[in-house]
């Protein structure tokens, strides 16, 4: 291993210009002429626009147009769509209701946007939406899951009835119900997955440049994809033709999976910069983000796991309720269905297994895909019901999962899934004397004698990333094929440029693709660039989400690095006047086999350009090489989180004391970086169990509307973790790759859960477990002994 | 944020003439309360009076069997004064547990009182030491400055310059965050001066910061946490939000009580 190859923790190359103000932000790129626009928003939640009167706000100093629904229709821009097909068990298509980038007749949640400002200034702009006069009609709202099937509940889309975009469902139900009529045991739990606000550093912001004089249309905006984005809102939306719509997505500060969906608000910007001639630019503010970026999880679940009297699981069945707010958002309808059921195996050999899931719509933000989308809330589903079945039968939790982990590779799990390699023992082994198990109930009697209970909680996570194989998301309703690309570009100095589909938003990529260049190449780390983010740069890409970077992305790079190689020697055999059959490439060094005659990288690719040594039209000049790589499988990262944590009796305030992650990610290209995504999702994780949680009012107001009511894990809330790994190799991409970005989040959440559980004796709590609900808890259960 | 006309006056005078002649100007203090709304044009005060530049408003001095601290001394210097921690470290604590850096570098002791929001230490602090508070027009009773949420006794055109605590022997705060907002969502001062008992609770009361008397009585035996163990107040009173029922806040009431106790005889 080299000190900047592949396994080598070397420090983050983008670090510097973002940890020096450099960073170059959607809401730092300035265009000559720029306006900004100021969005009007409904503060209802549920109601029917009467009119809208733009006349005052019109006349307002410094305002250049004031733009309505009404014209967005009449300029015929398409409405924002849903790119993923479910279909109901009775094979009907799913509902999608009309999603105007404005409003049209009617509003469907708080923050929907009605009317758009194009003003010289943000507080011109602000000035003037507060004079735009919008007559509403409020209905009635619904904002729980629970209860928007019900008879009665307000209808929120016509023809959609009772609110049900789609009722899906996944494995055979039948065996399921014989294996839970003959089982031993059954456990059953009821279990709320919190709605969560993203809340990305950098918040949405687009700026929308049209160029008269080439109608070109460019889209600079904080997007985890942009060429998806460009393909939606070309194909779907119908902006602009896509060869005249560029999409930049520069530094972006954190998506989380918030920025992956085509917004209303960037469809604004484009087609105001369009009819106003200028560039338009919007920058979200806080409190809009709280209210319009897709938000995630929100499901309401019944589950049940049958056990033989041995602790042997023999089936899972689980009834879901998805709440997907106000209107479909991009890939809303997978996450709750291909993303959630095909996960509810866990580790374990579950022989037959039946999820339905019913999708809602609610007068909420949209729901969408967030740091480990559906799998989370799988693993919590599963990790529940073990811990909860082992305590029920007197089975120790640990012991349990051991006696129903998969040993035996591949294995098809009842929900598509067919899991290729892990070793599920070895990681609960290596975390089980990490976190000193044996020593706990010493450490717990410690605990008391200082008025606290202690507990420690599991979870043996998996998750399925890489997403993913074309041919497979295609059979199961996706829109679009989910390969990636590359192109490395080797220059006549021999540095690298490598374009890249993928999209950095703080994951590191800049450093990780570039160990894997100069391992391959043999070349200084230095001498290599990533480039993304740009569809007038990067042929295509289908961005970043879903652990995919490495096992997809980097693929695409190792294919098109392989490319290089091949024409390389060509070069390099008639440079050292040998056949190509004899160059031998190692080291950044091409040799001619049993002589010492060699060519650094570098000349050859000088004489790639030059081609002076080049006889005929043998070989084309030049050495760029490009590779669009397809999965053959999802990955499989998998491990086994363990928490330990205090409880106050007297406050019900939660300490956690130990933490221990071991995972099983494949290849890992960069510890440290990997490390770094581990803390992070561990931090989002603990931040859903213990402390985030969007909460609605019955009118369908944001309570949690800002920071000071919606809680983000702090530093101070976490302990240090103690981070182990294991490594199975990924059998389905070259590098062995599994992905390492949402194992934290998929797998602490039931952790901690399981861990106050095991600390103050109940069943069940909801998340999330602040002081105040584990107190009253507490005051619920038995009088808990603390010594 | 709206426009707003922006004066720094140098002298409290000043400061009160500039108030005088723009009703609708707000004092500016901190900011950390009056900015966030304006911000999101909520409050649209037609001037700023920034004190930041008066004369005479920091600093913390040892006066006879009082401290004074000036209404504009940032929490920091506050918290970190050693006048203070030296007679009365328990005073100290208080600053010290607001907001983060940033705010205790920014916020003042007057403002905070001024603002009076039901969640805010130094009202607990004020009440729970029987501070005065020292205006450019008169002396203030803390039991009589306090009349409600986000309201005090003070005046149109009245000026807080500095506020007056009588070194308290024993005294502390206990304090349980907001887990969002890092506010008390319940927080108890305690403090022994003599004969004088005071208990005073800020976050929990709807009707911002209070005195548990039956507290203070039971601890004219001994000023113990024994003194009161058992005891509870109702729960009618408290506040209810999403992030604490009134049974809980009541329940915190008594134990950050104890605690407060122990901490002060330490």
């Amino acid at each position: 291993m080299s000190a900047t190859g592949i396994g080598a923790s070397v420090r983050r190359k983008e670090d510097f210009r973002f940890i020096t103000g450099q960073g170059q932000y959607t809401d730092d790129v300035t265009r000559p002429g720029e306006t900004r626009a100021v969005f009007v928003r409904s503060p209802h939640a549920h109601a029917k626009i009467r009119s809208i009167d733009v006349s005052a706000a019109k006349k307002m100093p410094g305002v250049i147009d004031v733009l309505t629904g009404a014209q967005l229709a009449t300029d015929k821009i398409g409405n924002l769509i849903c790119g993923w097909m479910i279909h109901s068990k009775d094979g009907s298509p799913m509902k999608m209701a009309a999603h105007p980038a404005l409003a049209s007749g009617k509003v469907n949640c708080v923050g929907d946007a009605v009317a758009v400002v194009i003003a010289e200034t943000i507080a011109q702009g602000k000035d003037a939406a507060e004079k735009v006069k919008v007559d509403y009609e409020v209905l009635p709202a619904v904002v729980d899951p629970a209860k928007a099937q019900a008879k009665g509940a307000p209808q929120i889309h016509p023809d959609i009835v009772n609110n049900t975009i789609y009722q899906w469902h996944l494995g055979e139900k039948k065996d399921v119900d014989a294996a839970f009529a003959a089982a031993k045991h059954v456990t059953r739990l009821d279990i709320v997955n919190n709605r969560l606000v993203p809340n990305a550093m950098e918040p949405r912001a687009a700026l929308a440049d049209y160029d008269a004089g080439t109608d070109n249309l460019t889209l600079w905006n904080t997007s985890q994809n942009p060429h998806v984005a460009r393909l939606v809102i070309s194909a779907f939306i119908g902006m602009a033709p896509e060869h005249k719509l560029r999409v930049i997505a520069p530094d972006v500060g954190g998506g989380f999976g918030s920025k992956i969906f085509i917004y209303p608000e960037e469809v604004v910007c484009l087609w105001a910069s369009r009819k106003v001639k200028r560039p338009v630019k919007w920058t979200s503010d806080r409190s809009e983000a709280f209210l319009t970026d897709a938000h995630g999880r929100d499901h309401v679940t019944h589950a049940e796991m049958a056990l033989d009297a041995n602790g042997k699981i023999l089936a899972l069945r689980a009834k879901t309720i998805a709440n997907l707010g106000a209107y479909m958002s991009t890939f809303s309808s997978s996450v709750p269905t291909y993303l959630y059921a095909t996960l509810l195996s866990g580790q374990y050999n579950i022989p037959s297994i039946y999820c339905e899931v019913d999708a809602v719509y609610t007068n909420t933000a949209p729901v969408d895909a967030y740091r480990g989308a559906g799998r989370p809330e799988a693993t919590f589903v599963v990790e529940r019901l073990v811990e909860v079945a082992a305590r029920q039968m007197g089975i120790d939790p640990a012991d349990l999962r051991r006696r129903n982990f998969i040993t035996a590779f591949p294995h098809q799990t009842p929900v598509i899934m067919a899991y290729d390699a892990g070793d599920y023992n070895a990681s609960l082994k290596k975390a089980l004397e990490i976190a000193d198990v044996k020593g706990f109930a010493k450490r717990k009697r410690e605990a008391a004698r200082h008025g606290k209970l202690r507990g420690l909680g599991y979870s043996t996570y998996i998750e399925a990333c890489g997403i993913a194989p074309s041919q497979a998301v295609g059979s199961l309703g996706a829109g679009v094929g989910l390969w990636e690309s590359a192109e490395v570009r080797v220059n006549p100095t021999g540095s690298v440029e490598v374009l890249t589909g993928s999209h950095a938003h703080g994951q590191g990529h800049e450093t990780t693709f570039a160990q894997l260049v100069s391992e391959r190449l043999g070349i200084p780390f230095e001498n290599v660039s990533i480039v993304h983010g740009d569809t007038d740069k990067v042929q295509f890409g289908m961005g970043t989400y879903g652990s995919r970077s490495g096992a997809v992305g980097m693929s695409a790079i190792v294919k098109a690095l392989d490319k290089i190689e091949i024409k390389a020697k060509k070069v390099a055999a008639f440079m050292l006047e040998a056949a190509e059959g004899d160059i031998e490439f190692k080291d950044g060094k091409f040799t001619v086999a049993g002589t010492d005659k060699s060519a650094a990288f570098g000349d050859v690719a000088l004489n790639a350009y030059i081609a002076h040594k080049f006889t005929g039209a043998e070989l084309e000049p030049g050495l760029k090489e490009t590779s669009f790589y397809d999965p053959t499988n999802f990955t499989f990262p998998a491990g086994c989180h363990i928490c330990e944590l205090d409880v106050d009796i007297e406050t019900g305030k939660v300490d956690i004391v130990n933490w221990t992650a071991v995972d099983d990610f494949g290849t890992i290209i960069n510890p440290m970086i990997v490390e770094g995504q581990v803390h992070g999702g561990i931090a989002q994780g603990v931040g859903q169990a213990l402390m985030e949680g969007a909460v609605y009012d019955k009118n369908g107001q944001l309570v949690t509307g800002s920071m000071m009511d919606y809680t983000m894990p702090r530093a101070h809330d976490l302990p240090s973790f103690h981070v182990g790994l294991t490594e199975t190799k990924a059998p389905s991409n070259p590098l062995g790759m599994k992905g390492c970005g949402e194992a934290g989040a998929i797998a602490s959440p039931a952790a901690v859960i399981n861990a106050i559980t095991d600390a103050i004796g109940t069943e069940n709590i909801a998340m999330p477990a602040t002081a105040s609900a584990v107190w009253t808890a507490l005051q619920k259960s038995q009088a808990p002994k603390a010594a | 944020m709206y426009n707003f006309t922006f004066h720094r006056p140098t002298t409290v005078r000043q400061a009160a003439g500039l108030l005088a002649r723009n009703p609708d100007g707000k004092l500016l203090a901190g900011g950390h309360s009056l900015l966030p709304v304006m911000k999101q044009r909520l409050a649209q005060p037609s001037a700023l009076v920034d004190l930041s530049l008066v004369e005479g408003m920091t600093g913390v001095e040892l006066k006879g069997r009082s401290v004074v601290i000036g209404a504009m001394t940032r929490h920091a210097d506050v918290a970190n004064s050693q006048v203070l921690k030296d007679v009365m470290p328990g005073l100290a604590a208080v600053p010290g547990s607001i907001g983060d850096p940033q705010v205790r570098n920014r916020g003042t002791i007057g403002g905070s009182i001024a603002n009076n929001d039901p969640n805010a230490d130094y009202p607990a602090a004020c009440l729970g030491l029987g501070a005065t508070i020292i205006t450019n027009k008169r002396r203030i009773a803390a039991d009589d400055f306090f009349t409600g949420m986000f309201s005090t006794a003070l005046e149109e055109g009245e000026i807080i310059v500095k506020i007056s605590f009588p070194v308290a022997k024993k005294c502390a705060y206990e304090k349980f965050k907001h887990p969002a907002s890092g506010f008390a969502l319940v927080g108890v001062f305690v403090s022994k001066r003599g004969p004088d008992i005071r208990v005073a609770v800020t976050g929990a009361g709807s009707n911002g910061v209070f005195r548990v008397k039956s507290f203070e009585e039971a601890l004219k035996k001994r000023f113990s946490p024994k003194s009161i163990e058992g005891m509870s107040i109702p729960a009618t009173g408290m506040n209810a939000d999403i992030h604490a029922s009134p049974e809980y806040r009541a329940h915190l009431v008594a134990v950050l009580a104890r605690r407060a106790l122990a901490k002060a005889n330490a």
